[in-house]
């Protein structure tokens, strides 16, 4: 019989934090770094096109726009992207994700468009991620802007970040937590230990 | 040949003393009941029934065994396997064969076959028309002196209330009961389930009960006028159970039946859409079931019959409302009865037996029979009641295996049914 | 049978609960995009195959249910009962393990006899989707019409919903029925007393009994003597299509007079709210049970519905071969 149970994700606040590599005034400082990086290598805030990746990516990519908003006056542009159906391990992964909507308002042909995220770790996301924008038309750049880089050899894909706001060497057993006030208690960056299974 | 039927605990309702008695068969009769004191006469074999009851043999008043015609579903001899394994030691088999036993040759044909079987008596019952088309009347007459105890167009029943009228008159003639499939299919036309909330919740077309009432109220109308002996098939309705209750107290001769499932399950059963319960009548809901237990109860009901109604693997897994009517039940009759009656309180063993055996015996006139009295046949069911036991369809005697009940657990089963003095089923 | 991991039928709403119902509804929201983009495919169920087993013609949805595999990248096959092999006499059960051998990942079953969709289910590894079974359920109707009242009306809960027409026999109905009152919508069913069964309200007293009932009393399913009672100060009218093969069953005398007295006009629809919307699940026979002008008009949302039909699908099939409502 049909039965859509409901998939409950392990509770994340029974992990155990090891340490807390960025509080929040520290994430202000690198998210604001983040913003200049980016104006400065696209000489300006025309046609940027700054995506968050849902969820997390998508309070910081506010939070970019902001700022960028502050330096050059000028709003660049704003989108959200879903990668659900994008991502590659739907036939395996356990607790099979929730979709959610993809917001590009703005043709995204032959603009400059930014994807946020919070952690880059395997680069999976990414590659769903740019997939999806491919769908949606030709954008003339695409460039990835991170809070928290784990390092290059946790990378499965060839996806590199273009800003960085902190590199932390982590290992596998280890998971990174952006902790932001759209979903969390508090703000900063926690390095957890994986519960055993 | 000589046996003694030792040790048991003898259920005749005809008889007055039933307790201590050993049962003496020579020839196929019973000749002697004999006291343990007597012991056991010479070159006399012993059937020792120390802990389980010595019951006249039940008689089935109302099954389907599809030969001549369609012996895919079932034959006469695996029909009466069946029986046999069930505890029933005669059966009547509908006239819904192909042809349709409407004349003497195909009603000698099933008593020949079921001889030729040896494993339960045979008594055929005769359609009412030719065809059972429901338009000329059969050739009653010729088909009792071959053999028929009744007459019935069963799951087609006499749609003309003017032939219904003359079948009875002329049925009376023979001494024959008239037995009717009471179902006026103006009104169930098209019906796979009974009409109510569970088919109106499953979206599945209802048979409503008041299509077995009216034809059962015409019946004892006609019954009353004609002064014939109706037989009201299996029971399901309120209404009819009270229409009966009325008529005998009215003093009409109007007997019924009623099948195991239907004092079992109810419509709720349908929910899943397995074309295992599906019937005809439709298995009905609650308040129906009450009522047929108040007529099992209060005796408004006559008999146990199985309306076992083999159908092929293949025509029942179909969509539910193109699958055939009918289960199979020869073989789960007798536990339903102990596990839904017996044991529930609702009736005691004497009246068991009178449902199964004393009743059908005078229904259907069977001489002989129905009884242990010195000089009845020997048919005799024997039965533990406290006999624990699985019913599964991949073990069923019957060709079939369309049956509801595969996997239900019971208590109480016949554990040896002798026919004519011959043993032809023991655990 | 057991069904391989995160494979999950979809046989009615009755076996629903209310959260199940609003998760496929939110996910169907969100799926509700994708319809917009220029490139109306995304590579979810990509691998993935989808048989579509329609024993009863619907080219409407039939289609929708294809365009939803197929913007969700499944390779999808249409079977139609012309070309399947029941009519030459193979049972319903040997159809099943026939297509189940070929490992598809879902059936979309449509068939006239009720249950067919829950007799594959047990036989069958594939999940199963019910695209409409006899008179018993048509879900993804039910689920594409709860997201156009929400669209238009922003909630189910509360509202009034007239729903006019051959209830006995609409599988339509029992499924908006089931959804509408868990969602806590209150339904007034009305029509020819043939076809209106005067104890309908059973249909949800003895749902109670079933998995995913919370406290629903009979209260939210009223059945009205008249279809004017049934569309008074509604919210939404839904129109149920007359068949016509029923009027050869003497269940009402002429068209012409079902439309006179059961019809829905201008003059009936005024009796409702003045926002009340329409809808009718296709295909229209106008001038019989829904009269040209109010089909025409600005408050009949019947494409909207065919729209959503296409979101509601691709939500259905995600969910069936694997995707979940989350938390």
């Amino acid at each position: 019989m049909l039965c859509y149970d409901l998939h409950r994700m392990p509770d994340e606040k029974s992990l155990n934090e090891k340490s807390r590599i960025m509080d929040s005034a520290r994430m202000k400082r690198a998210i604001s770094r983040l913003a200049s990086e980016i104006v400065e290598e696209n000489q300006g805030a025309k046609d940027v096109y700054i995506v968050g990746i849902r969820r997390r990516g998508v309070p910081l990519a506010e939070r970019i726009v902001d700022k960028i908003a502050e330096i050059e006056g000028e709003m660049p542009l704003f989108g959200i992207i879903d990668i659900t159906l994008y991502r590659d391990d739907l036939s395996t992964v356990g607790a099979s994700p929730i979709v959610n909507r993809t917001e590009l308002d703005t043709d995204i042909d032959d603009k400059i468009i930014v994807l946020v995220d919070d952690v880059l770790y395997t680069g999976r996301t990414i590659r769903a991620a740019m997939d999806q924008l491919m769908d949606f038309g030709r954008p003339r750049k695409v460039q990835l802007a991170v809070l928290i880089d784990r390092g290059r050899e946790h990378r499965e894909l060839p996806i590199q970040a273009d800003f960085v706001g902190k590199t932390v060497p982590t290992k596998q057993s280890e998971i990174i937590r952006v902790m932001l006030k759209e979903y969390d208690e508090v703000e900063g960056v926690g390095i957890f230990e994986k519960p055993s299974e | 040949m000589k046996l003694l039927i030792a040790n048991g605990h003898l259920i005749d309702p005809t008889a007055n003393e039933n307790t201590g008695m050993n049962v003496l068969i020579e020839d196929g009769k019973v000749s002697a009941w004999l006291k343990a004191a007597d012991g056991v006469p010479e070159g006399c074999e012993v059937f020792d029934a120390s802990g389980l009851l010595v019951a006249p043999g039940f008689i089935d008043l109302h099954v389907h065994l599809r030969e001549p015609g369609q012996e895919h579903k079932e034959t006469i001899a695996s029909g009466c396997a069946a029986a046999a394994a069930g505890g029933w030691t005669s059966v009547c088999p509908m006239p819904n064969t192909n042809p349709v036993n409407d004349n003497a040759a195909i009603t000698r044909y099933m008593i020949e076959q079921a001889e030729h079987a040896g494993l339960a008596n045979v008594f055929p019952i005769g359609a009412i028309t030719k065809s059972s088309d429901g338009a000329e009347l059969a050739e009653m007459g010729e088909m009792k002196a071959a053999g028929a105890v009744a007459v019935s167009d069963d799951g087609r029943p006499v749609p003309n209330a003017g032939i219904m009228r003359r079948a009875m008159q002329y049925a009376k003639d023979f001494d024959l009961p008239v037995i009717d499939h009471c179902e006026d299919k103006s009104l169930s036309a098209g019906g796979v389930m009974h009409e109510g909330k569970m088919s109106l919740l499953l979206g599945l077309k209802g048979m409503p009960a008041l299509a077995e009432d009216i034809d059962a109220v015409r019946d004892i109308i006609l019954a009353k006028e004609t002064g014939a002996h109706i037989h009201i098939a299996h029971v399901s309705t309120k209404g009819a159970v009270e229409a009966v209750r009325r008529a005998k107290n009215e003093g009409i001769n109007v007997t019924c039946e009623v099948t195991p499932h239907h004092f079992t399950l109810t419509d709720r059963s349908v929910e899943g859409y397995d074309t295992n319960y599906k019937m005809a009548p439709p298995l009905r809901s609650e308040e129906h079931l009450e009522a047929v237990i108040e007529g099992i109860k209060d005796g408004t009901i006559d008999a146990i019959a199985t309306d076992h109604a083999p159908h092929h693997h293949d025509e029942k897994a179909l969509e539910f409302d193109r699958a055939p009517m009918g289960i199979t039940g020869l073989e789960t009759g007798v536990g339903l009865a102990f596990n839904e009656l017996v044991h529930k309180g609702i009736i005691g063993l004497e009246r068991l037996v009178e449902l199964c055996s004393t009743n059908p015996a005078r229904i259907f006139k069977l001489a002989g029979r129905g009884t242990l009295a010195p000089g009845s046949v020997a048919d005799i069911t024997i039965i533990d009641p406290d006999h624990k036991w699985t019913y599964r369809n991949a073990e069923s005697r019957s060709k079939s295996r369309n049956c509801p009940f595969d996997g239900w657990e019971f208590t109480g089963r016949a554990v040896a049914t002798i026919v004519g003095g011959r043993i032809v089923f023991q655990m | 049978m057991e069904k391989p991991y995160r494979r999950r039928d979809l046989l009615g709403i009755r076996e629903l609960t209310e959260a199940d119902i609003r998760g496929i509804l939110d996910t169907a929201e969100n799926f509700r995009e994708i319809n917009t983009r220029e490139i109306k495919k995304v590579p979810t169920l990509r691998g993935k195959t989808v048989i579509n087993l329609f024993f009863e013609n619907s080219t409407r949805t039939r289609t929708s249910f294809e365009l939803a595999a197929k913007r969700l990248s499944a390779d999808a096959v249409n079977i139609s009962v012309s070309s399947s092999s029941v009519s030459k006499g193979e049972t319903l059960v040997d159809t099943a393990l026939n297509l189940d051998a070929m490992d598809p990942d879902c059936i979309v079953v449509r068939h006239g006899s009720a249950g067919v969709p829950h007799q594959l289910a047990k036989v069958s590894r594939a999940a199963v989707v019910n695209a409409g079974d006899g008179s018993n359920e048509h879900p993804t109707q039910a689920l594409l019409d709860a997201m156009t009242i929400r669209e238009h009306k922003k909630k189910i809960q509360g509202l009034e919903v007239a729903i006019v027409g051959d209830i006995l026999h609409s599988r339509v109905a029992r499924s908006n029925i089931h959804l509408l009152t868990k969602l806590g919508a209150k339904v007034r069913v009305a029509g020819p007393g043939t076809l209106v069964p005067r104890d309908f309200g059973y249909l949800i007293e003895e749902a109670g009994t079933s998995r995913g009932r919370e406290s629903v009393s009979t209260a939210s399913l009223t059945v009205c003597p008249h279809v004017e009672d049934a569309i008074r100060d509604a919210d939404v009218v839904m129109i149920l299509r007359i068949q016509r093969e029923r009027q050869d069953s003497a269940y009402f005398p002429t068209l012409r007079e079902y439309a006179v007295h059961y019809g829905l006009t201008n003059g009936r629809l005024d009796l409702a709210k003045k926002d009340a919307i329409v809808l009718h699940p296709g295909p229209m026979n106008r001038g019989i049970e829904i009269a040209s002008e109010v089909a025409d008009s600005s408050r009949s949302l019947i494409l909207d519905q065919v729209k959503y039909g296409v979101a509601v699908r691709m939500a259905v099939l995600y969910l069936a071969t694997g995707g979940s409502l989350g938390s």
